[in-house]
Order: structure tokens, then sequence, then C-alpha cells
């Protein structure tokens, strides 16, 4: 199963990473969203898969009876969906925002911060 | 997306996920479920009671302010770690009181439970501050 | 160490001027004119403090404190903010603190009414407390730090009037070739520490020939004189000394030659015992100094601002002082302390002459004024009583130093000889520089002058004069004082027990070489006008120095910083990811191909059919996302494979990351529908088929690299432990059965508080980013319903107008 997992994670990353070198906005948006699906399945993979076996411990006994999946990469993962989440929340708005006041959802004509004719820095003290 | 439908049963469908987010909360200790989870629920009970019944009418039914319940959210849980502060353990060490309940059945209360409720309030907090924030912003363009 | 008592008034003698530094505005702002009178209650104090330790140092004992800070026990390296008294840091701290109180009556009046003035007199306490601290220091980070702090208020101190651009441009100056001593300092004490192993320079210096002996010698001995060379602007270092004259006058006086200046010579004098005698020390040091010795007194005769004249003689005699410490004899180290005294005493007194001749007459250029001595008779009094002491006459304290050198004139040793000959000439034309201030401005025929000369105030005046008269009651006591200040401070240097006994008598020999003195000092100073105008031809020929060679170092600095700005930072992201994901696909396969960790072919993978249709679901959607021309079939490929993903979780044992993918992929449905109905997604990608082959080629190899890495790391075995201790030990202690639950809320609870704390920033961050429109904040929440429905014309002008490309 995992040889087929990662398989699967590196099409995830591929495609993330093609939407990601787009100069548009909103394909890299949705590279985001892929890539972090695409770290979360690795992290899961790398810990290891098994079916069906949720880590939980039976009522009333102390330990798991049987093997159980490994609960610590979930761990991981569950606040890394959140945070991902989060992220992805915050940098939609900002694209938003950004295609708001600059009407630009391309990133060759986004040159406010860094323009191409900056000023060359005084040679003075 | 706004039929009549959707508009009248969106008010009961919200409260059900609150209160099936809440049960998920709580009993997430022992079973599948947690404050992330618990509080992704209510989130998505909030979009939809905002998209059904406009913003305006979900922030009153909310009284505060989304964030201001995130922010509450973190406090429980710094709070929740300080506990070890009195019986001088490390920050965020798990206090466990078990109370017995006059039926004989035991009632848990410990610090990891607070904290999960903080992590709850937090990205119930968070999300629907987020939702809302958006929905509103669609209504007056 | 621990066995002695702590001295706590040592911690209170570095400390309590950076406190006082901290209520200077205040002080200054209620008490007005008499401020400068208050604040150096503080300096009084501690001198007062620290002459009740002469006795006990002058009997050798020496004082400590210690703070462990860094415990030596945990750490490699111990630091302690540590501090010892000895008889070297007993006479430094002595006239950091006495004439540190002048100097602060003094600003009192020379920037009276200054806006900024109780800002300087917090910089100059502060000053006072760094030199303090270096002075003081055991530890030898605490002596970096202390070393440094004295580089940083010296830059604020020096460009005091930073709307001047010479002011900014000295305290730069200052900054860099001081800072980047310390650097080499900081090196060389590590150094100390690794090969010697003390951390202490109270013990170190009892371990005398550890690294004498040490194969890194050489190594240690180049960067200390790095920093001391630097600091005590000793040549080719010497530029930023006379440029710092930029500075206000009381920084002048104390800072650039009764202080801060000499702290490289205070640090030559503290690394003696350890690092003397070699012959690289006796070599490297004497011809350093003799350079710089003569190269200040020539250059000195060259100026007609009196100011710069003391400068140039100031080089000259830290010169001289580096230049004795580095004969190693006995002679020769009581010498340079009886010179370093009589230097701060009269230097200290003549800069604070010529600040009050500049404050009162509006000038301190040496042809414009003249005449003064009856309208400034106090003035005039201090600077005749410090040009004696420089010119060494008898009974001056400068004679005694003066004699003190000359003694080392013997015909056994030429070298020494040479060097005395080199002291000589250079007292002498140092001599007829002090002569020229003293006289020049008092006597002669009355000149105009800027401003109506009138006496100074007494603020300004005492200094001189106190400090002139004690140079003159220090010779009149010298075999006691002797005794008491240098002989300890001798012993301090040269590590073994120094007597003293200084007394007045007349050695034929001696005389001789002091007579050779006046003469050369007084012929320099009758043909002073023909010596400048000769020396000014002289430097029109030649041009080039390491002042403007700063300049072209610090411009070629910067334009280098921005050819590699522009480079990196060309403002192209496309570019900037292509490099980022480039140097991801060369860490991915790098380490596995140099490991030879390529890993094989797998075999098939030998699946249930249900999760061969997750997997091509998910494939689905990755692709479909790809080729989305429209943002509805987008947003579903992207919940598709969003959907897939919350399907392996729950199929492989994860029912709490399949409900929060599920979740999360709804919400992220809802929230990319409500933004992207006011985007357009473009109907096709933008980029040509070059730039799409390009971006595949790396984004496939990248893919192949995750998967390789994958292959490798699950053919190793996983190392489990931890994930075993949490699922034996998730009821047991923890009373919790589902176990990612509890890692979450309680054993790795600190980290969930931080992620929490990431949502709500995120949180809050959107709220903002909604809130703020271009031309004001949308205050309170609701506010967007008052707000007039927003025209929907595109602001092309801020995009375009700002250089982009259309």
């Amino acid at each position: 199963m995992e040889i087929a997992l990662s398989f699967l994670i590196g099409l995830f990353f591929t495609v993330a990473i093609y939407l990601l070198l787009s100069r548009s906005l909103i394909r890299m948006l949705l590279g985001i969203a892929i890539i972090g699906n695409g770290v979360n399945l690795l992290i899961f993979t790398i810990g290891r898969v098994t079916r069906e076996v949720p880590p939980i411990v039976p009522s009333g006994e102390y330990a798991p009876l049987e093997t159980i999946a490994n609960p610590l990469p979930q761990a991981l993962i569950l606040t890394a969906i959140v945070i991902g989440f989060s992220l992805f929340a915050f940098l939609l708005v900002l694209t938003y925002r950004a295609y708001q006041e600059l009407d630009a959802d391309n990133t060759d004509t986004m040159r406010v911060a860094e323009p191409e004719d900056s000023p060359r820095p005084p040679l003075s003290y | 997306m706004n039929t009549v439908i959707f508009r009248t049963v969106a008010p009961y469908l919200a409260a059900l996920m609150v209160l099936f987010s809440v049960f998920v909360l709580l009993r997430g200790h022992n079973e599948p479920g947690g404050g992330f989870i618990g509080g992704l629920i209510a989130a998505s009970a909030i979009a939809i009671y905002g998209i059904a019944a406009g913003v305006d009418e979900v922030r009153k039914a909310l009284v505060f302010h989304p964030i201001a319940v995130a922010g509450l959210g973190v406090f429980l849980a710094a709070i929740a770690g300080f506990m070890s502060l009195f019986v001088e353990a490390p920050f965020l060490k798990g206090l466990w009181l078990f109370l017995e309940l006059s039926d004989g059945s035991e009632l848990a209360l410990s610090t990891p439970m607070l904290f999960d409720i903080g992590v709850y309030l937090v990205v119930v907090g968070a999300i629907s501050s987020i939702a809302l924030a958006l929905e509103e912003d669609e209504e007056t363009r | 160490m621990s066995d002695l008592p702590n001295h706590h008034a040592l911690l209170l003698i570095a400390l309590a001027p950076f406190v006082a530094a901290l209520f200077a505005p205040w002080v200054n702002r209620f008490a007005k004119g008499i401020s400068g009178w208050i604040l150096a209650t503080v300096p009084a104090a501690i001198f007062l403090v620290l002459t009740t330790f002469i006795g006990d140092i002058a009997e050798g004992q020496t004082k400590s404190f210690a703070i462990s800070w860094v415990d030596g026990r945990y750490f490699h390296f111990p630091i302690n903010l540590s501090f010892f008294v000895d008889g070297l840091s007993l006479l430094f701290a002595l006239l950091i603190s006495g004439i540190g109180t002048f100097i602060v009556t003094y600003s009192g009046g020379y920037l009276n009414g200054h806006r900024h003035q109780g800002r300087f007199f917090s910089f100059i306490l502060m000053f006072m407390g760094s030199m303090l601290g270096l002075v003081l220091a055991d530890n030898i980070i605490t002596l970096f730090v202390f070393w440094e702090l004295t580089s940083i208020t010296s830059f604020l101190l020096i460009g005091f009037n930073h709307n001047k651009e010479a002011s900014r441009r000295a305290a730069i100056q200052a900054l860099v070739v001081t800072g980047g001593g310390g650097l080499l300092l900081l090196f060389g004490l590590l150094m100390i520490f690794a090969v010697s192993g003390h951390s202490e320079l109270s013990t170190l210096l009892t371990d005398q020939n550890v690294l004498r002996d040490s194969p890194f010698y050489l190594m240690i001995l180049l960067l200390v004189l790095g920093g001391a060379f630097t600091k005590s602007a000793q040549v080719p270092f010497h530029f930023w000394l006379p440029n710092a004259m930029e500075a206000p006058t009381p920084v002048s006086a104390y800072l650039h030659s009764a202080t801060m200046v000499k702290a490289g010579v205070y640090l030559l004098a503290r690394m003696s015992p350890v690092l003397n005698g070699t012959d690289q020390w006796n070599l490297i040091l004497p011809i350093f100094g003799g350079i710089t010795l003569m190269t200040g007194a020539i250059m000195a005769l060259r100026q007609t601002d009196m100011k710069q004249m003391l400068a140039y003689t100031t080089l000259g005699s830290l010169g001289m002082l580096v230049m004795l410490l580095g004969l190693s004899e006995k002679v020769a180290i009581l010498a340079a302390m009886l010179f370093l005294v009589a230097h701060s005493f009269y230097k200290g007194g003549l800069f604070m002459v010529v600040g009050a001749i500049d404050h009162e007459s509006g000038t301190r250029d040496l042809t414009e004024v003249s005449g003064l001595r009856y309208k400034l008779p106090f003035t005039f009094i201090g600077a005749a009583l410090a040009a004696i002491s420089m010119a060494g006459f008898p009974v001056s304290l400068g004679y005694f130093a003066k004699e003190e050198i000359y003694l080392l004139f013997g015909p056994e040793n030429i070298w020494s000889m040479v060097l005395v000959l080199v002291a000589l000439v250079g007292n002498g034309l140092m001599m007829a520089a002090g002569l020229a201030i003293a006289i020049k401005p008092f006597f002669g025929e009355k000149l105009e002058t800027p401003k109506s000369p009138h006496e100074a105030p007494l603020s300004m005046i005492w200094g001189p004069i106190i400090l002139g008269v004690l140079g003159f009651a220090a010779g009149f006591y010298i075999s006691d004082v002797g005794e008491i200040f240098f002989a300890p401070a001798a012993t301090a240097v040269y590590a073994k027990l120094v007597e003293t006994h200084l007394k007045l008598h007349f050695d034929p020999l001696l005389l001789g070489l002091s007579v050779g003195t006046w003469i050369v000092g007084g012929l320099a100073f009758y043909k002073l006008d023909a010596i400048r105008s000769f020396l000014r031809r002289v430097a029109n020929v030649w041009r080039w120095g390491p002042d403007q060679g700063f300049d072209q170092f610090m411009f070629g600095l910067i334009r280098f910083a921005d050819a590699v700005t522009r480079f990196f930072h060309h403002g192209r992201l496309e570019f900037y990811l292509i490099l980022v994901f480039v140097c991801l696909a060369g860490a991915l396969f790098a380490p596995l191909v140099m490991q030879d960790a390529l890993p094989n072919l797998p075999a098939f993978p030998n699946l249930r059919f249900y999760e061969w249709a997750i997997l091509a679901i998910a494939v689905i959607g990755l692709i479909a996302v790809i080729l989305a021309k429209t943002r509805l079939v987008a947003i579903v490929s992207l919940g598709i494979q969003g959907f897939a993903v919350a399907i392996i979780f729950l199929l492989f044992g994860a029912p709490d990351l399949g409900f929060t993918q599920l979740m999360v992929e709804t919400l992220s449905v809802v929230i990319l529908a409500l933004v992207m109905t006011r985007l357009h997604l473009d109907q096709r990608d933008s980029r040509v088929l070059e730039e799409a082959v390009r971006d595949g080629a790396i984004a496939i190899v990248c893919g192949f690299g995750f998967v390789a890495l994958l292959l490798a790391v699950l053919s190793v075995e996983l190392d489990t432990s931890l994930s075993e201790f949490f699922i034996e030990t998730s009821v047991p202690i923890a009373h919790g059965r589902n176990i990612v639950n509890v890692i979450l809320v309680d054993y790795r609870a600190l980290d969930t508080l931080g992620e929490i704390s990431v949502v709500m920033t995120a949180g809050i961050a959107i709220l903002a980013l909604i809130g703020i429109r271009v031309g004001g904040i949308k205050r309170g929440i609701g506010a967007a319903k008052k707000r007039a429905p927003k025209p929907r014309t595109p602001k092309k002008t801020i995009a375009r107008s700002k250089g982009a490309r259309a």
C-alpha cells in the first residue's frame, strides 16, 4: 500500500509544483492546497500504513489488543490540516484583495513591492 | 442557492450541527473526535447559517464577535497550562479530577479537557469569522 | 575565586552610570543649567568609592565580583558577569571616573541650552559605564561586551550632531574601524580561551606561559593587536580619530584623549603578562607605535584647527604608549603608566581649553584667535599648566614621564636607543603643538572673532585648572604617588613586583635628552608657520590615504550589496520559485545518489479494488485541476482530490484525520466559492509552450524525487519507540483512549497551543485584510453595510504606474 501511496504523493507534488510555477495567482493557490495534502499524505505514509485499525484503545482496556495505526503522524497531520486550511484561507483572501486593489492576478504585473526601476542606494553617509 | 427550503431548514440544521459538534468535542478524548474536528463542524454550521439567513442575523445570534471567541479559546488553553502552577508541575501538565456522581457514575474533569475546549473555541471562532467576513463582503457587493 | 568575598561595589561602579544615563534626560529637563553639576555626582561618587580601594590595592591585593551566567559545568565556555580590580584597573578606573566628573560638568556648560543636552548626558554616562566595565572586566566575554559598548556609545557621541554629514561619516567610520577591530578581538579572546582554558583574566594572568608556548601564539597576538590598534588608532587605522573631532568637544576631551582610545593601550597592558616579551611582540609594537608617534607629531603641525592639532598629538601619544609597552621592560612599562596619566591630565585639559575658546570666541582656528589672555584669564591658566606638563618641564608629571622614557637610553641596546630618539623628536614636535595652543590664542594682538569673547563659566574651566594643578601636585609628591598608584599598575603589567623610587634628580644624560626635547620643541614652535606650509605642500602632492580608502571601501560595499540584491531580488516570483524547486530537486536526489541509496523499482502493489478506485479518483481530481478552464471545474476538481485524501485517511485507520479533512474540504469549497465568483480564472494557462515544458520538467523531477525519497525511507525500519510510548501510556497516565487526541491535548499540548495561536492569528490577519481598503480602514463590525457600494472600476493606475509590465 505504501508503494502505491508513494507514487500518488509524487503525483500530488508534481501537480502542485506545476501549478505553483504558473504566474496566475489562482492556479498558485490551487497548488498550495494540493501541496498541503501531499505533505500530509507524505507524513502519513512515512509513519507506515495499516488497514482499518484506528489508534483507539478499546473501552475497559489499558492497551490496545491488536496492532493499531501509528498515532504520532496522525496527531501531527491533524493540526497540519487545520493550519494548512488557515493558511489557504489567508492566501485566498490576500489574492482576492490584491486583485481588487491592483487589478492583477498575474505575478508579472504585481511589482509594487519590488519595482523594476527601484532607485540605487545613495553613496553617502 | 438561497432557496426557501434552504433558508427554512438552515437554522435547524445549524443548531443540530452545533449540538453534534459539542458531542464530538466531549467524546474526543476516548472516541474519534476532539476540539479540532468539533470546531470545524461548528464553524461549518455557522457558515451555513450565515449563507441562509444573512450575516447580520448570525452576528446577532452569536452575541460575541467570533474572533473574540477564538481569543477566549487561546486564553482557556493557556489557563489549562497554567493550572499546573498550583501543583508545582511543568507547564501544561495534565491534571485530573474524578467526581463521583450520586448515581454512581463518574465525571472526569481535567485540564486536557479544558485545553480541548480552548482548541474548539479557537477553531470555531477563527474559521467562522473568516467565513462570515467573506459572506459579508459578498452581501455588500 | 569563590573563596574571596564579593565586592558588590564593583557591580555598582560599572552599572551606576547606566542607571544615571536612564535618568539623565529627566534631570536635564528639570534642572536645566545645573544638571551637569547634579549628574557629575555620579562619577564623583564612583571616584570616591574607588579611592577606598587604593590602600588595599597598593598592598598588592585584588578585589573581585562575579555573577555566574552560563555555568562552565554545563557549557564548555563559562560566561560570567565578573569584575576584578588590580593596580592597572584601578588606575584606569580612577582616570575614567575622575576626568569623567569634570567632563560631565563641562558638558553642562558647553551644551547649555542645547535641545538634546539630556540625550548627550545619557550617551556620555553610558560611555562612562562601558569604559568602567571594560577596565574592571574579569571574564573575557564581559570584557568584550563592554569593549563593544564603548564602540557603540562612541558612535552615538561622535554622531551627536547627526544633521551634519561630516559627523555621520565620522561616526560610521569610527564604528566600522573599531567594530571591525572588536571582531578580531573576539576571535582572539575565544582563541585565548581555547588555548588556555581560562575564561577569567585574573586566572589567565597567573598562568604566564600558556599562550607564549602555544603554536597559535602569533595568531592570538595578531588578533588581539587588531582590536587594540584599531581602538587606539595606530597607523594605518589612525584616520578615524582626527575625523572623530566632529564630535562636541567634551567628547573629544573624554573619549578621544583621556579614555576610549586608551582602551587599546589598556588591552595591551592587560595582556602584557601573557603575551609580551616575545620577538614578535617586541618587534611589532615598537614599529607601529613609533610610526604612529611620528605620524601624529608631524601631522599635528600641519593643522590650524586646534582640535585637529590635539587629535594628532593624541595619536602621537598613543603611538608612544604602544611603543613603550612593546619594549617589555620594567622601566618602559613604568614610563608608559606615568605617560598615560600625565597625558590624560594635560590632553584632557587642553581639549577643554580649546572647547572653551571655541565656545566663547566662536572659532578654534589657531590663526583667527589671538590676545585672549585678559579676556579669558582662567582658561589661559589652565592652558598654561597643561602645556608645561606636555612640554615636560619640572616638576610636572609630564617631566617624570619623559625622564622615565629617557632612562631607556643606553649605548648597550641600539634598538631602544633608536626608539628613545624617536620619542625625543616626537615629544619635541608635540610640545610645539602644545605650546602653540597655550600661547598663540592668548598672546599677541587681539583679533576680531565671530563672538565677543568673555570668560567661560566655572563648569568649563575648573576641569582644566584642577587637572593642571594635579599634574603638578603629582609631580611634587612623585615618590608617594609613584608607590601608591604607579607601582601597583606597573606591577600588574610587568607581572613582577615593580618598585618606583621616583624622585626629582638631575642626571646629566637625562637632562641632556630633556634639553634636546625642548630645543626641538622650541625650534618647531618658532618655525611653526614655515613647517606648516611645507607640510601642506607635501600633502597636496600625496592625496590618497586610508581616509579616502575608507570611502572607496564603503561605497564599494554599498554597490556590491546593491548588485547582489538586484541579482537575487529581481522581483520575478516565477524565477524565485524555479530556484526554490530546482534546489528542492537537488536536495531530494543528492543524498540518495551520494549514499547510493536510490531505491529499486518496487513490486507492483497488491491493493483491494476499492483502494484502487480511491487512488484513481485522487488522480482524476489532480489532473482535472491542471486542466480546469473554468473556476467551477477547478473548485470541484480541488474538492475531488481533497475528498479522496479524506477517504484514504478513513480507509487506513485514521478516522479523526478523515473527518477533519472532510470538514476542511467542505469549508474550503465554501470559501473558494465565495471568493472565486469574483475572480476570473484565465481560460488558458498564460505560459507559452516552452515555459510549460520547463515548469513541467521541474515538477516531474521533484515528483519523482519524492517518490524515490519515500521508497528509500520505506525500505528501512521505522523507529516506533515514541509511538509505542504514547500507545502504552495513553490510558494509564493520560486517561484517554483516543491516542491521537491525547497526544494533541496532553503529550504535545504545547505544540497545539502554538498551532491554535497560528490559526487565531490567521483569522485576525484575514479580518484585517478584508477590512482594509485603500484610503482608509473600515471601522467596527458591520461597517461594511454603511459603506456606499463600491464602483467596480479596477484601479489600473496603481499596478501600471509602478512600472508594471503591460
